[in-house]
């Protein structure tokens, strides 16, 4: 395999909005491999966090620092957001976008984009505008769009926010998948019970900063803060 | 993308549009290209000299304008006080008298002030000034509007009051106004007699030799402007001073009546 | 009322007759508005693009001055390009004025702002919905105007057709520029207002419909074309 673009480093970052502080300052690295969960209440900046790794907010203090130049690591990654986006396009033009945009043909894109709607389960007449699509299958295109250029590093934003049980499972076996196939992932949830399936370690955040990181069994068995055992225990964090 | 390649193919064909040869652009009036007699001579001219003569059809302050810009190549209008400074400024080479016509008091046909009893075209303005009628003028600075002017200076009226109304439009709006309010204008013959709106209104009073419009024709002068055809400009002055050119001028007609009298001399 | 039903009668006749001055000065109407619109599509909407998606300091005087100038006088326009183009102004050595192509140059600068701004808010609604993707997906700028640009095509199609009818029914701008010379640069509307000016309604009025049939040709040409694009893409 090439040189891969991690260890993703960051050290001392701090994301402000609009003169309110969100998150930081925080450090962290994340190693080439694995699988990592980021969990914490609503509002403590997993969101954030994920967006500011992508690049999707600009780092104006501290440093974040790929192991490839930015270029290469922009284009080895690829993003899943909570609320999938949807091009005013069919469904398989959605996925053939990304490589659209590296200059393949549209007819070797569609032929791969159709191969990837396959592969995440999304089935019937791919020609039909994306916006037909029900949420759960939504989602799967979106992981398709993300999936399509064969990224090195998936993000992940609490991507069965919105969806029913059955359509959670099919994300979840398709994470599970990947996995084992070796993408790094980093994903973000308020799902406990996902995050113990899914998870090779896990940050846990509270109010923009990082309270506990570490291994994914320990951390489920012995969470050493007051935040994360109220957080497992289904408590409000005091 | 076929709507493109659509849209491209207009462009290709527009410029074809462009392409002509031995043509020359030459400013008139509005009253000279409503009389009609234009529609009677271009092709005439085309046939017997090969020059496409087109039109701009404007006030006589713009077709002016046009020829000392140099935007066209010769200029056929009536007001001859303007004329003089056109060719004493040098915009143009000389100024050649051609034709005349006629003006013509048009009113509503009960005539309630009566203008058609006077003896002078004067008296005839007097009259709607005194009746305080309707009167609508041109007020775009033409060479009608110019002779309109005179007149009521002649007659000594002060235009102040409602009942005087200028439009600021070429004739043909301007007859729509006053058969709009039934109104008194003042109006070449010629644009009268091919105006389509006539309503109520009718001549009230014509004939006083006051009232001859004299056309005349003025090439631009190239020594200013190099581009312009002042040898198709040339071409055209023999032409409208020939027989030929006094033969169909003198014999347009419209309902039976002479409009213009050709008074070209022979250089 | 009698002269709206002479009109109507009129267009009829000229119509079935196939009257050769109007199929001219129909066609010559239509390339003049076809090429304008064309051309002010081609600057205007990838400018409404770049509006949407760029932020610079004068952004707001930018797309302030663009609204403004959807208001421009026609009239204005046609003088300021008369002057440019006369043979004693900046471009009189190209010859243009009294031409066509004076037209269309009168018309495209009259239009432009239009399709500009009716351009910009569609594509600006479209791109707070892809900004994240677009972003996420490392597009460079002109990647992201030819995706907004095309998923935004129907909006887009919207405003060059507001484009169009303005222009199709202008006057004012292409009687000074063109000078309703026969055979070279009359229209259907400077026909119109030669026609009113000698008092024949009738013509005049027969005309109008021939111009307002022709407008709502177009429009459903363009929306047809579009039609049988969705159903065999989507």
């Amino acid at each position: 395999m090439v040189a891969s673009i991690l260890p993703l480093r960051l050290e001392a970052v701090e994301l402000r909005k609009r003169g309110k502080h969100i998150l930081g300052p925080l450090s962290l690295e994340l190693g080439a491999t694995g699988c990592t969960i980021l969990l914490g209440p609503n509002g403590s900046g997993k969101t954030s966090l994920l967006r500011l790794m992508h690049g999707l907010e600009r780092v104006r203090r501290g440093q974040l620092q790929w192991a490839a130049p930015l270029e290469e690591a922009r284009r080895k990654q690829a993003f899943v957001f909570q609320t999938p986006i949807v091009m005013r396009r069919s469904i398989v033009d959605c996925i053939a976008y990304p490589l659209l945009l590296d200059g393949q043909s549209r007819s070797a894109a569609r032929a791969e984009a159709a191969d990837m709607a396959a592969r995440v389960g999304l089935h019937g007449d791919l020609a039909r505008p994306a916006f037909v699509l029900s949420g759960g299958e939504k989602q799967k295109m979106a992981l398709a769009r993300a999936l399509v250029r064969a990224p090195e590093l998936l993000f992940l934003d609490e991507p069965s926010a919105n969806l029913d049980g059955r359509s959670t499972r099919e994300i979840e076996a398709i994470l599970q998948s990947l996995k084992a196939d070796g993408t790094r992932i980093v994903m973000s949830t308020h799902n406990v019970g996902q995050a113990r399936r899914l998870a090779d370690d896990v940050l846990f955040l509270n109010e923009g900063k990082i309270v506990e990181a570490g291994d994914a069994a320990t951390f489920f068995d012995n969470p050493t803060t007051p935040e994360a055992q109220a957080h497992l225990n289904g408590d409000l964090i005091p | 993308m076929t709507l493109k390649s659509l849209l491209l193919s207009v462009v290709a064909s527009l410029a074809a549009l462009s392409a002509q040869a031995d043509t020359m652009k030459m400013a008139v009036t509005t009253s000279f290209a409503n009389s009609g007699l234009a529609d009677v001579i271009l092709p005439e001219i085309e046939i017997d000299t090969g020059i496409e003569v087109q039109l701009l059809i404007v006030g006589t302050g713009q077709a002016l304008k046009l020829g000392e810009q140099g935007d066209v190549d010769a200029v056929l209008v009536h007001s001859r006080a303007a004329e003089e400074a056109f060719v004493e400024g040098g915009y143009g080479t000389h100024r050649r008298e051609i034709m005349y016509n006629d003006f013509v008091i048009i009113g509503p046909s009960s005539d309630p002030a009566a203008s058609g009893a006077a003896d002078e075209a004067i008296g005839a303005l007097a009259a709607i000034a005194g009746a305080e009628a309707d009167f609508v003028s041109r007020g775009d600075d033409s060479g009608t509007h110019k002779m309109e002017l005179r007149l009521w200076d002649a007659a000594g009226v002060d235009l102040a009051g409602d009942w005087y109304k200028a439009v600021g439009q070429g004739m043909g709006a301007a007859l729509n106004t006053a058969s709009g309010m039934n109104a008194y204008i003042l109006s070449d013959r010629a644009s009268w007699l091919n105006f389509g709106n006539k309503g109520d209104l009718a001549i009230v009073f014509e004939g006083d030799p006051v009232l001859f419009n004299q056309y005349a024709y003025l090439p631009v002068n190239p020594e200013l402007h190099a581009h312009v055809r002042n040898d198709l400009a040339q071409k055209l002055e023999n032409w409208l001073t020939s027989d030929r050119a006094a033969e169909l001028i003198n014999g347009y007609a419209i309902a039976g009546q002479q409009l213009f009298v050709f008074n070209a001399q022979p250089e | 009322m009698n002269d709206l039903w002479a009109g109507l009668a009129e267009a009829l006749r000229l119509v079935l007759r196939l009257d050769p001055d109007l199929v001219e000065i129909t066609i010559r109407s239509l390339q003049v508005t076809l090429t304008a619109t064309a051309i002010a599509a081609l600057i205007g909407l990838p400018l409404g693009a770049w509006l949407s998606v760029n932020r610079f300091r004068f952004r707001r005087v930018v797309i302030a001055l663009l609204n403004a100038l959807m208001g421009l006088p026609p009239v204005v326009v046609g003088l300021i390009v008369y002057i440019l183009l006369s043979r004693a102004g900046p471009f009189g050595v190209l010859g243009l004025l009294f031409t066509p192509t004076a037209m269309i140059i009168a018309q495209v600068i009259i239009i432009t702002p239009i399709v500009a701004s009716i351009a910009h808010q569609a594509i600006r609604d479209l791109w707070s919905e892809y900004h994240d993707l677009l972003i996420s997906l490392h597009t460079t700028r002109a990647q992201r105007i030819k995706a907004l640009l095309w998923d935004s095509r129907r909006a887009l199609l919207t405003a060059a057709l507001a484009g169009f009818g303005r222009a199709i029914g202008e006057v004012g701008a292409i009687m000074i520029v063109g000078g309703n010379i026969d055979h070279a640069t009359r229209v259907l509307t400077t026909a119109i207002a030669l026609e009113t000016g000698k008092g024949n309604f009738a013509l005049a009025l027969g005309l109008g419909f021939v111009l307002i049939a022709l407008a709502i040709a177009v429009n459903l040409a363009l929306h047809m074309l579009t039609r049988t694009e969705r159903s065999s893409q989507w």
